[in-house]
């Protein structure tokens, strides 16, 4: 039998956050790769997942941008979630709605940690178009 | 009433009265504030004629667009951080640009209002703002008072203590949500990562009364005539139960005969968080060598581990409060990134001195002198 289950990869340095997320992303019915830091990251990365979620601050502030721009470079269809907590911790807000934000990040949504599990459920399945 | 003094820098002149015009009859108060704050609002429509008006007179607040028609307001911002004055930069701009809203970050833009704003947009943010610098400036002013009320400090620990809570609410969501199934064995993992947490958060609760223990100053201190020998003994005995669990082997050298003046608590602090420490980052069978002996004018005492050790890079933090060294062997050890900084603070105290010698995979070395005198 085939296995055709899609592969999420997720990078996050807190290794609870990691744990749930990848418990709540399982339970979606997806198959789940960790790493948790980007030199893991793009280790795991030479097999192809189907869609990665990247906390953005990591080893450095901007390491989750980093690592999104280097997936993309190598997988350009791989839709990519950053997944971070700055905006209730600085205040910030970043948004990707338009083509301009797109291009400067390469990313395809950004989702502030701690949303529901069905919210999650449902950004992935509209980017993964099922 | 006190009058802040609003610098609106934008090219765009209706931006510069649409502020104007808002802030001319908005007043705030808060509850810990005797006086309202109102504002008084100035325009400057390049960086250059801004700088100007910072240079004869900086004023409170400055509301910075970023795209001006000489210097951009990013340069503008780089060289206002540079001249440290007693000003809070909010940037308004639009959310595009998230290189410019790192940098501006970086040099100390205290918030990003988006362009077209409204109203009640501008106001919640000056309202921010405002108590943002008079926080400050009452910081500062008790810190001239000598009052050392730590702001820094305590939102730092407030961060510590509610990354905790997140990590263990996340857990019992996917509990009460039942996400890998009905058997309970299955989240034995999500468990086990929760009782961690919970007690670090306890280790962090009983450091923090050791913190303010240190921070009350002298006046609780009860400096007398003591034998750290007997001390030295009282540690390894609260230690040999952690030592027990961890499989680690503790060996003893305490001269006889050490007295010195000492407040006896501070003195089981620095025992108790080295020897702790170094049963909690040792490997499994290790041996952890603690010995106290008179060295001259000093009473030198050593905690030799053969744990996990310390990488070059990260020796330097080691010391800092809060600090905790982040590796995968270091991600199930309940610390509070407190103990050695406040190890540090009460040898400190008694004019002594803590070094450090340590090697990746070997074991990591403290020693400790403090002056007999």
């Amino acid at each position: 039998m085939i296995n055709n289950k899609k592969l999420v990869l997720i990078v996050d340095d807190d290794p609870d956050y990691l744990l749930q997320l990848k418990t709540n992303v399982e339970s979606f019915g997806f198959k789940v790769v960790t790493a948790e830091n980007v030199k893991d990251a793009l280790e795991v990365l030479d097999t192809k997942p189907d869609l990665a979620i990247l906390d953005l601050m990591m080893e450095t502030q901007d390491a989750g941008f980093v690592l999104s721009y280097k997936i993309k470079k190598r997988y350009p269809d791989v839709p990519v979630i950053i997944a971070s907590s700055v905006t209730s911790e600085t205040g910030l807000n970043f948004h990707l709605e338009t083509e301009e934000d797109r291009n400067w990040i390469k990313a395809d949504k950004y989702l502030e940690k701690g949303i529901r599990s069905d919210q999650l459920h449902r950004e992935i399945n509209k980017l993964l178009k099922l | 009433m006190e009058k802040l003094r609003v610098l609106v820098v934008d090219d765009e002149p209706g931006i510069r009265s649409g502020v104007s015009r808002i802030l001319r009859n908005y007043s705030i108060g808060f509850p810990f504030m005797e006086d309202d704050f109102s504002f008084e609002t100035i325009e400057a429509e390049t960086g250059e004629i801004a700088l100007e008006i910072i240079n004869k007179n900086a004023p409170d607040i400055i509301l910075l667009d970023n795209k001006l028609p000489g210097i951009q307001g990013i340069d503008l911002l780089e060289i206002i951080s540079k001249m440290r004055l007693d000003t809070a930069v909010m940037m308004i701009t639009s959310y595009a640009s998230l290189d410019i809203a790192v940098k501006a970050t970086n040099l100390g833009a205290y918030n990003f209002v988006p362009k077209p704003f409204t109203p009640v947009e501008l106001k919640s943010s000056i309202e921010n703002i405002s108590k943002h610098l008079f926080l400050k400036r009452m910081t500062r002013k008790m810190k001239e008072e000598g009052k050392q009320i730590r702001f820094q400090f305590l939102s730092v620990l407030s961060h510590e203590l509610k990354s905790p809570l997140n990590a263990i609410e996340g857990y019992l969501r996917i509990m009460e949500e039942k996400q890998v199934g009905e058997n309970i064995e299955d989240y034995m993992s999500m468990i086990d990562r929760s009782l961690i947490r919970i007690k670090g958060m306890r280790n962090l609760i009983m450091d923090m009364l050791d913190l303010t223990k240190l921070e009350s100053g002298k006046k609780s201190r009860k400096l007398i005539k003591t034998d750290l020998n007997y001390l030295a003994n009282m540690a390894l005995d609260t230690v040999k139960p952690l030592a027990i669990q961890h499989n680690v082997t503790l060996n003893s050298n305490i001269e006889e005969d050490l007295v010195i003046t000492v407040d006896k608590d501070e003195v089981e602090i620095i025992f108790n968080n080295l020897l702790s420490n170094a049963v909690k980052y040792n490997h499994e069978n290790g041996e952890v060598n603690f010995s106290v002996h008179k060295n001259n004018s000093n009473i030198e005492i050593i905690v030799k581990d053969s744990g996990i050790g310390i990488s070059k890079e990260d020796l330097p933090k080691l010391f800092e409060e809060f600090s905790r060294i982040k590796t995968s062997e270091t991600r199930d050890i309940a610390g509070t990134g407190l103990g050695l900084s406040i190890t540090k603070k009460m040898v400190e105290l008694y004019q002594g001195n803590i070094k450090v010698d340590s090697k990746p995979g070997i074991g990591t070395t403290f020693t400790i002198e403090l002056p007999i005198a």
